[in-house]
């Protein structure tokens, strides 16, 4: 990047009311650096997509204000520094645009009104898509990829704008986990060039593994800062009210013949929990005493105290 | 082979072929965009919404044109504004506000003596377009093949993606409502042509078979364009010794074209898809 001011994204009491006079933020406030991933953390319905929208300026706000590197958004965009990665099921697949067209039209804000590229637009288009590794894919026709190829295609045009601020919508929905791997490694080469990457995402248990800040939404921005002080169970509960599923080891029936081995499966639902030797575990202990003792009596049986 | 050239003879059948030609480029270079947006309702709504416009208009003593562009853009503007501020949906709101302007139109056309005549406006009159006419056809058809040839890239973002023109800082409501004015424009230089029945089939067929044979979109605008245009002159020529309504062959040679396309279009062809079934 050329730019060597440094990125901030700080909100000041923002409102949002839509025209049917519903608000569905109020007095949000927030403030973020570049050079980290950020998740946007909410249920459905909590303001976190109207949040990213007053944050990337598609709506204006009824109260507050919004600031880029102390700029108004309007002025970010126009520099093309706000960066939109969409949600798969936004995308019309089916549209005849290839691969490279997508990615050149991360450029438009620099062409004139013409939109004819130049040799330095094409340039920006052919290192975005080396990056991503799609260059070779170029010429596809973009309902022609898989669902991470396509993720990727529309990073690379995020990077041949020139975005400083790139928001990913839910990146993760659709895609394998491998994909996932290797999109979250190029999310963390974004946040070392001093990128300000945000993620909106209801997936709680990812957010830990990459995102190094959180804000969490319900209405308002509820808490923001660094992810191990701003995932707490109180913040989590306000944030998730009734929503959140808990597996509480306590009241399981996991116990001590587990030991330290339990294998946690989850599709984003109530987590999937087997025990030592794969038997399953339930949430509620209670009732089911007489299985418990008798895993502990077969635990013993099989392994042998040592003498 | 004197009788296969015979509609050439005739000055009438040239003027046909000559505005035919154009009405057909203009209508299928915005067919692409409708087609893509899922618009095409659109078109069908823009069309039956001139009506009230062209008779206020010959009560005013104006253009024609004028009064068909404003009810045009008013029907647009009419539904996304009750859209906007109801539970309504969108493609019920377009359903009434098109209808209730047409039957406007009807009831203002009832109530007056006119030389204007309905089934002219309603299924074209090609091979009797008045002088003045035909110039106002062709000065707003190419007005629109200039604004979409220039801004087809910008009109083709916020097809594609709205949000990514508004990140970059893009006026995506004004484009949209351009995309609108143009297609209300396109609506009344086609009018005096294929009619406002018949103009609905234009303005979707075209798009809707090069979307079948092309992979980028310069090259479905491309293809729009020959696919309408051959069309139309093959249309109005079966229509000589059809001695039949040439709105309707052209619309017809549309159809057969847009099936053509849907059973054998390289790759896509439901043809090539049968021939391959048991691939995978």
């Amino acid at each position: 990047m050329t730019e060597s001011e440094p990125i901030s994204l700080e909100a000041e009491n923002v409102t949002v009311t839509y025209p049917s006079g519903q608000t569905a933020l109020r007095d949000a406030s927030l403030r973020l650096e570049g050079g980290t991933i950020c998740a946007l953390v909410g249920v459905n319905g909590s303001g976190k997509s109207t949040l990213f929208k007053a944050l990337m300026g598609f709506l204006a706000p009824a109260r507050g204000t919004v600031r880029v590197a102390g700029r108004p958004v309007r002025e970010a965009q126009k520099k093309g520094w706000m960066a939109y990665v969409p949600q798969a099921e936004e995308v019309d697949w089916s549209f005849p645009v290839s691969v490279a067209d997508v990615v050149m039209m991360g450029r438009y804000g620099q062409m004139n009104f013409l939109r004819i590229p130049r040799a330095g637009d094409r340039a920006a288009v052919e290192e975005s898509l080396r990056r991503v590794g799609m260059w070779e894919l170029r010429e596809r026709q973009i309902g022609e990829l898989s669902g991470g190829q396509k993720k990727r295609v529309f990073v690379a045009r995020a990077l041949a704008q020139g975005g400083r601020i790139i928001l990913l919508d839910e990146p993760f929905t659709g895609v394998d986990v491998g994909t996932e791997e290797a999109i979250v490694a190029l999310l963390r080469e974004l946040r070392e060039e001093g990128r300000l990457v945000l993620v909106s995402t209801h997936n709680l248990g990812s957010v830990p593994e990459f995102c190094d800040q959180v804000v969490l939404i319900n209405r308002t921005v509820l808490a923001f800062g660094p992810t191990d002080e701003v995932f707490t169970p109180e913040n989590l509960t306000r944030a998730f009210g009734g929503a959140l599923r808990a597996f509480e080891i306590e009241h399981s029936t996991v116990d001590a013949h587990d030991g330290r081995a339990l294998t946690v499966l989850t599709d984003d639902e109530h987590p999937l929990v087997l025990g030592r030797s794969g038997h399953l575990e339930y949430r509620r202990r209670a009732g089911r005493e007489d299985l418990v003792s008798e895993r502990e009596k077969k635990a013993r049986e099989e392994q042998p105290p040592a003498a | 082979m004197d009788a296969l050239l015979e509609p050439f003879r005739y000055g009438f059948m040239l003027e046909a072929f000559a505005i035919g030609a154009l009405v057909a480029a203009v209508s299928a270079v915005l067919s692409c965009f409708l087609v893509l947006r899922g618009w095409s309702l659109m078109g069908d709504a823009v069309s039956h919404a001139v009506l009230p416009g062209i008779v206020l208009a010959y009560w005013a003593g104006l253009p024609l044109a004028v009064g068909a562009f404003a009810s045009g853009l008013l029907c647009a503007f009419a539904t996304g504004w009750i859209k906007a501020r109801s539970r309504i949906k969108e493609d019920t709101v377009m359903g009434v506000v098109f209808t209730g302007l047409f039957a406007l139109g009807l009831v203002l056309m009832s109530r007056t003596t006119t030389d204007l005549h309905l089934d002219h406006i309603l299924f074209g009159n090609i091979l009797g377009i008045p002088r003045a006419q035909l110039i106002e056809t062709t000065v707003l058809s190419g007005l629109v093949l200039l604004v979409v040839g220039v801004l087809r890239r910008d009109l083709l973002l916020v097809s594609f993606d709205p949000a990514h023109a508004r990140a970059l800082g893009r006026p995506v409501a004004l484009l949209n409502y351009l995309l609108l004015a143009l297609l209300a424009l396109a609506v009344v230089s086609a009018m005096q042509a294929a009619g406002l029945i018949l103009v609905v089939a234009m303005l979707v067929t075209p798009g809707a078979t090069a979307f079948l044979l092309a992979r980028r979109f310069d090259e479905m605008l491309l293809k729009a364009v020959l696919v309408s245009v051959l069309s139309a002159l093959g249309g109005i020529y079966a229509s000589f010794f059809l001695n039949g309504s040439p709105a309707a062959c052209i619309v017809v040679a549309q159809a057969l074209v847009f099936v053509a396309a849907l059973l054998l279009a390289p790759r896509r062809g439901l043809w090539r898809r049968a021939g391959s079934a048991g691939a995978p």
